[in-house]
């Protein structure tokens, strides 16, 4: 039976080459010291690793899995440790970098357990299907698709012809050639178990011409297996795919289709001994038929390479004249490319590495004109006119080549070879296809954006829309009420039964008004309602003080400036809020207390009064540091006037003092007073208080520093700005030291009748603002931690570092003494008659935590000087992972502390 | 006399024929379709960069209709002028460089530590490629982005820089080769091969 | 260390362009030793004075396009032109129409439009085509084969005399030149094909002219030469000659006195076979597919013999050459091959649903 060979049109016959390297029977070269894998070895998209650096892994274990439906996973070629995944430089004409995963091997080669099917036919397919995929068998014979995709593409029965691919038409090669001479076999068993999996009507070898060893060989293994080895004339490019079905088949695949939708499939003799070796032995892809050749190589051959060998290392092994090389040629020499180094690994399609000698691939003559010859439309072997594309392609005029069907050419190469003139046709092609398809998805993208563009558009209109026909409504509603309320006065008697059922609410509003005051005043609390109506004014003021920025804030997108203060002046007023809300709680709970002792009326307003010059005071403070700090913002961005701003920041400081001053006044004179006065239980009230607005002061204070800090920051390296920053840290500093002063005071006062229920929920506050510096703390360290990243290595830094690194240990200890404290405290309850010291006991524990909370607020200063320190670092960085554990150090011990905090708390 | 009348008559009847069928071929045969305006647009690369001195792309490609020069927009280039030339059946010219000059594929890239999240940027972005929130972290998705630079301008802390897409393998393509006379003239003098 | 990088392939077939014209000068041989035995040393004196004059155009010009001059001079191109021009005019054209008629075709016709490769015109022929509009009686000037009665052939030295006059000699034109065949034929209204055949001096016995009938069989044989070496293929010289064989067929007239010639008189005579195998089948000019090239063949064929036959020149391989050279363009737009894996091949211009 002898097939008819449908001869394709074209072709060119270069000189073969294969001589050389043939006869050699393939070799095993010794084990690489180290492998390149690349994550992309295959058509579709990259595999995804599944190991990490430092990992041991096996010969045969997996390294990467597929990443979507055409894609192929990367197994370990040898056993070994995994040292790197990173880019590396690739095989591939670009010359580019792709990830790539670095296998150290460690000589011992030791095998993965494997999984062989022992009996594929009584295996399901998809099983199988599924092994010839996670085993990473890709086409070999150059593209490089996955070949369980292309079996599985389409469902059974569509597959009537396989075409197996022996050709090798490539001149050179003979990796193909060797593989049919010595594993026949190999190659059979995958064929029958395609077979098996796609049951066709036909299975044809096709081989050419000029390797009678390998067709004797094939047909001797498919001797009575239904299997037809067909020879086909040696002329290039017969390997090609397509090339190949039509020699055999006399079918061309439609240009717009693939092989299977005409019901063939064909496959790399290479491949199918893949998928022999994934079944019927377990065995990934990780090793392959490479030919050696070239007249820079002592002994051309065939080697069984492993995945991600370097070229080098294979080279080496054939004996590379490393004086006569001259270029180096991955794949054949009609269609492979060159590598500019040697160090490239071995790909699963890495059928050939040419090294070459000057006279062996002479660098291309300059090329001449094209004389439209016509000899490369005779030796095109898909009946393109390769002179007018060639044409086009220089005038780039892209309708024609589309015309002239660019896109069907495969680029053997064959009208480059023939041509007269020298003209690198191909590479023109190539160009030309890149640079439509790059146009095409210019095009798409345009049509993309033009949607999304006008989708903008359209919701932009609709929002302005929305926004209008609120204020429409509301203006309209708004002049409802007003005709409403005009008709409701000019006619109040036909108004009545209109608002009869407002009028109701009103008076029932009224009434319940009226009813709580009498409630009030029968549980003999006007006094006290008067200061809870300052109070409550106050707090609302706040509120709506809060309630206004916070809108403001939702209006103003615009300057980051702004934004900022804002928030940050919300977050005073909302802490204000907070602290007044308390008070009031406070106000309301301390009467209730006070109630049976007429005295506390008198004291009250005597308090009250002092409380309001305080009050007035630091209100007065407030203004000025927050005219400091907007002057501080502004300074920002222009430092022209930074002398002013100096003055407006030291005058600030200076009524700091005062305001210091002031506090200490208040916190020293409520305990006398009340001494003198007789009722123990007035100063209470007032020296809470007192140290709550010192309180806030203080974070007032702290908070305008760090917005000196930031305009600093911006501002840039001026001396005198930071010695008012250092200065204004200071203060704060004393302000701090001021309030536990405050809070010192009042510790003797109340000590023998202070409540337990009034001293917990100090107690509590200190917990919090211990919580909130240590968060604090924490976020400062953190951003040190980014300034250092960017900054480089200063030695004052580093000390500065190392000081906010003693002073968060400092805090620390003390976190853990302050949770080890409270531990003693439970030991006095179990006795019932000492009642007073376990009330005691709070305060005392307060007094620890106010140490707590200082100490925590130095290591907080020490690493914003850090910080700063680190800002104004210059860009050397060479101590930096010094700092950076440091940093990381400091930070731990402001969590640990912050833990400490935790505990003590609870 | 007669003769007179004759050809009169005759050129009248001539006239009124020619009339007739151009009339109904112009009813006939009338193209339609998309306006010109569209087809302009449909070309131009729709960054909505404003390089050409216009809001966008298709108020560029209107004025392009009513005779606005074609080479005013940098991003798409040459080739969007020679499709432009193509298209409207005028000489392909140069590049306008008044409007700026052709650059790589450029895409936005925000310095996210930088980012203090103030939505200026996604407000300017007129594609909508820019995520992120009031006081968050803004980013710039590639795939969306046209590159047209209009978010540089806005940030308040300069922290978005305009940076060429990054060629890999996948989207790398060959180089034309020189043309056989460039080579000659340019590369080897009167030395040749 | 750092390898070379280049594009694929890595390797080349042998043939180059400078090859290409090198061979198609040898094909050329048999014709001139042939035309030189037949009509005298005038071809082969011209053929030398105007491969000087091509040269010299073709470096002056190169000088002034700022291009490599020996580059451009290596890939021969100018040489063939040389060698086509200097077959086709009459042996005796006087130098300055040689000169004139070179450096136009050189200069205008193939570097004025780029260049090689880039001339839409055979640059010989548009040289010819010249000097036949322009100097008609000079380009007439045949002399009679050799062994025609009353003629001698001329020496060498009064071959040199005659282009180049001021060499000394008076050589009576009128004395020494004659009619070719073929402007015997399209002259002749009353003698019937034999009588024609048997009576006058230029057919003199012979079936398609004296002389000339083995001009071309020479020229034929060196075509055949380039065929067998695949410098060409065979579509443009069989349209051409088919077609010439149809069209005498068809129009022969029969044998009586107002017959158009045999179809052997139209297939030797005058610049056919040079027509043929050197002119029709120049790669740059022509059409570039194959069935274009067929196409482009028989157009040539078909003018030639309209030409000889109703025209107002005796030979016509010329202007039919150019005409068809026009409508290249278009038969290459209408001949594209189908493409492997398309159902039909692409026509015309380009669509936009091409993409």
């Amino acid at each position: 039976m002898s097939r008819q060979i449908h001869a394709f049109p074209g072709g060119v016959h270069p000189p073969e080459n294969k001589d050389q390297s043939s006869h050699n029977p393939i070799a095993l070269p010794p084990l690489p010291a180290e492998l390149t894998l690349p994550l992309n070895q295959h058509s579709g998209a990259p595999a995804k690793p599944v190991v990490s650096v430092g990992d041991k892994v096996l010969k045969g274990q997996l390294l990467a899995k597929a990443n979507g439906f055409v894609s192929a996973p990367v197994h370990a070629p040898t056993s070994g440790t995994i040292t790197a995944i990173e880019v590396c430089p690739v095989p591939h004409p670009s010359g580019l970098e792709e990830p790539c995963i670095i296998l150290q091997s460690d000589g011992e080669d030791r095998w993965a357990e494997l999984e062989p099917v022992t009996d594929y036919t009584a295996a399901a397919k998809d099983l199988l299907l599924q092994k010839i995929h996670d085993a990473g068998v890709v086409g070999l014979g150059g593209a490089g698709f996955p070949a369980a995709v292309k079996m599985a593409s389409r469902t059974e029965d569509k597959i009537h012809t396989v075409v197996v691919n022996g050709a090798e038409c490539e001149p050179y090669i003979t990796a193909d050639d060797r593989l049919m001479r010595e594993r026949a076999d190999k190659i059979v068993g995958g064929i029958l178990i395609l077979r098996h999996l796609l049951n066709p009507k036909e299975i044809i070898i096709g081989i050419e011409d000029n390797k009678p060893e390998a067709v004797d060989a094939m047909r001797a293994a498919c001797k009575g297996k239904n299997i037809e080895v067909a020879v086909v004339p040696t002329r290039y490019p017969s390997g090609d795919a397509q090339r190949l079905i039509y020699l055999l088949t006399g079918k061309e695949v439609p240009n717009d289709a693939r092989s299977v939708d005409i019901g063939i499939l064909c496959y790399n003799v290479g491949t199918l001994a893949a998928v022999h070796d994934a079944i019927v032995e377990g065995k990934p892809l990780i090793s392959r038929i490479t030919t050696l050749t070239g007249e820079a190589l002592k002994q051309p051959q065939n080697v069984e390479a492993l995945i991600g060998t370097p070229a080098d290392h294979l080279l080496e092994f054939s004996g590379l004249k490393k004086r006569k090389l001259h270029s180096l040629v991955l794949g054949g020499p009609m269609m492979g490319h060159t590598l500019e180094r040697t160090d490239m690994p071995v790909l699963k399609t890495t059928n050939c590495l040419i090294a070459a000698t000057w006279e062996e691939f002479p660098p291309a003559p300059t090329p001449q004109e094209c004389i439209r010859c016509g000899l490369c439309s005779e030796a095109c072997p898909v009946s393109l006119l390769p002179q007018q594309l060639y044409w086009h392609s220089k005038a780039e005029n892209h309708d024609q080549l589309n015309h002239h069907n660019l896109f069907d050419c495969i680029e053997c190469g064959a009208c480059a070879y023939v041509c007269p003139s020298a003209i690198p046709l191909v590479q023109y092609y190539r160009a030309s296809k890149g640079e439509i398809r790059q146009l095409q998805a210019k095009q798409q993208k345009a049509e993309y954006s033009k949607k999304r563009f006008e989708d903008r558009q359209a919701r932009l209109e609709a929002e302005k829309a929305a926004r209008e026909a609120k204020r429409k409504a509301n203006a309209e509603r708004a002049a409802q009420l007003k005709k409403e309320k005009a008709a409701a006065a000019a006619n109040p008697a036909a108004a009545k039964p209109e608002d009869s059922a407002k009028a109701d609410e009103v008076k029932a509003a009224l009434a319940r008004a009226t009813a709580r005051k009498a409630t009030e005043g029968k549980a003999g609390r006007p006094q006290l309602s008067a200061k809870q109506k300052e109070l409550k004014i106050q707090l609302s003021m706040v509120k709506a003080q809060l309630k206004k920025s916070e809108r403001a804030l939702a209006d103003a997108k615009g300057s980051e400036e702004t934004n900022a203060q804002l928030q940050t002046n919300i977050d005073k007023l909302k802490a204000q809020v907070a602290t007044l809300e308390k008070e009031f709680e406070q106000a309301a709970q301390a009467p209730v207390a006070a109630a049976p002792e007429q005295p506390a009326k008198k004291a009250k307003p005597v308090l009250n009064e002092q409380q309001k010059k305080l009050k007035i005071e630091s209100a007065m403070a407030r203004a000025a540091v927050k005219k400091a700090q907007r002057a501080l913002d502004e300074a920002g961005k222009s430092a022209a006037n930074i002398d002013e701003l100096k003055q407006t920041l030291q005058q600030a400081q200076t009524k700091a003092d005062e305001l210091e001053a002031a506090m200490k006044a208040a916190a020293d004179a409520p305990a006398p007073e009340p001494a003198a006065d007789k009722p123990v239980k007035k100063p209470k009230p007032a020296l809470s208080d007192a140290q709550k607005k010192l309180k806030i002061e203080a974070a007032m204070a702290r908070a305008a520093v760090k917005k000196a800090q930031r305009a600093l920051d911006e501002a840039g390296d001026t001396p005198e700005l930071k010695q008012a920053l250092q200065q204004a840290q200071e203060k704060a500093a004393e302000v701090e030291a001021a309030m536990q002063a405050a809070a010192e005071a009042p510790e003797p006062a109340p000590a023998e009748e202070k409540p337990a229920r009034k001293a917990k929920p100090v107690l509590s506050d200190a917990q919090k603002k211990l919580k909130i510096e240590a968060a604090m703390a924490r976020a400062a360290v953190k951003k040190a931690q980014r300034a250092l990243d960017e900054a480089g290595d200063d030695p004052e830094l580093k000390q500065a570092l190392q000081q906010a690194q003693a002073k968060a240990a400092e805090l620390e200890a003390a976190m853990q003494a302050a949770a080890e404290a409270p531990a003693p405290e439970p030991e006095p309850t179990p006795a019932p008659a000492a009642e007073k010291p376990a009330r005691k006991a709070k305060p005392v524990l307060s007094d620890e935590q106010k140490k707590l909370k200082i100490e925590a607020a130095m290591a907080r200063a020490a690493v914003k000087k850090a910080q700063r320190a680190l800002d104004d670092a210059g860009e050397d960085a060479a101590n930096i992972d010094e700092l950076k554990q440091t940093l990381q150090q400091a930070q731990a011990a402001a969590d640990a502390a912050a833990e400490a905090l935790d505990k003590a708390s609870a | 006399m007669e003769i007179v009348l004759y050809a009169v008559g005759a050129l009248l009847l001539l006239a009124l024929v020619c009339g007739a069928i151009l009339g109904f071929a112009s009813e006939r045969f009338k193209v339609e379709g998309d306006p010109i305006v569209d087809q302009i647009n449909a070309l131009l690369p729709q960054t909505q960069c404003g390089q050409c001195g216009h809001p966008g792309c298709r108020p560029y490609a209107e004025s392009i209709a009513n005779g606005e020069a074609i080479n005013r927009c940098p991003p798409g280039g040459q080739a969007t002028i020679n499709a432009l030339a193509d298209l409207l059946d005028v000489e392909a010219v140069p590049l306008d460089d008044e409007h700026g000059e052709e650059k790589p594929p450029m895409v936005a890239y925000i310095r996210e530590d930088e980012c203090i999240g103030c939505t200026k940027c996604i407000q300017a972005c007129p594609v909508d490629a820019i995520l992120g929130a009031a006081k968050q972290m803004h980013t710039v998705i590639v795939s969306e982005c046209t590159g047209c630079d209009l978010c540089v301008e806005p940030c308040p802390v300069d922290c978005i820089d305009m940076v060429p897409l990054e060629v890999t393998t996948r989207n790398w393509k060959w180089d034309k080769p020189l043309a056989p006379d460039m080579i000659i003239a340019t590369d080897r003098g009167g030395q040749t091969a | 260390m750092a390898l070379i990088r280049q594009t694929s392939p890595h390797t080349r077939g042998a043939e180059t362009t400078s090859r290409v014209m090198q061979l198609v000068m040898l094909a050329a041989l048999p014709g001139l030793l042939v035309t030189t035995a037949m009509f005298g040393w005038g071809t082969f004196i011209n053929l030398i004075w105007i491969s000087l004059i091509a040269v010299g155009s073709e470096a002056l010009v190169a000088r002034l396009r700022k291009r490599p001059v020996a580059f451009y001079l290596r890939d021969y191109s100018a040489l063939v032109t040389a060698v086509l021009l200097a077959l086709a005019l009459p042996p005796l054209a006087p130098w300055w129409l040689t000169l004139i008629g070179t450096a136009f075709a050189i200069i205008v016709a193939k570097h004025l439009y780029g260049g090689l490769g880039q001339n839409p015109f055979n640059p010989a022929m548009v040289g010819y085509v010249l000097l036949l509009i322009s100097f008609p009686a000079d380009m007439v000037n045949w002399l009679p084969a050799a062994g025609t009665p009353g003629y001698e052939t001329l020496s060498f030295g009064q071959s040199l005399q005659a282009i180049f006059p001021f060499l000394g000699g008076n050589l009576d034109y009128d004395a020494i030149t004659m009619a070719t065949a073929l402007d015997v034929v399209r002259e002749n209204s009353s003698l019937t094909w034999s009588e024609l055949q048997a009576t006058n001096a230029a057919l003199g016995g012979t079936f398609a002219g004296k002389g000339w009938e083995w001009v071309n069989i020479a020229y034929l044989a060196g075509g055949l030469f380039l065929l067998y070496r695949k410098v060409f293929t065979w579509h443009a010289p069989v349209g051409m000659l088919g077609a010439l064989i149809v069209m005498s067929l068809v129009f022969k007239n029969g044998s009586g006195s107002d017959t158009h010639g045999t179809v052997l008189f139209h297939l030797l005579s005058g610049a056919t076979m040079l027509g043929a195998f050197f002119i029709v089948t120049d790669p740059v000019s022509g059409a570039t597919s194959n069935r274009g090239r067929l196409i482009f063949g028989a157009g040539v064929g078909i003018l030639v013999y309209v030409i000889r036959a109703w025209g107002g020149y005796p030979d016509a391989v010329a202007f039919a050459v150019l005409l068809m050279n026009m409508a290249a363009p278009t038969i290459d737009y209408y001949t594209q091959p189908r493409t492997y894996g398309h159902k039909k091949p692409r026509k015309g211009l380009a669509k936009p649903e091409d993409r």
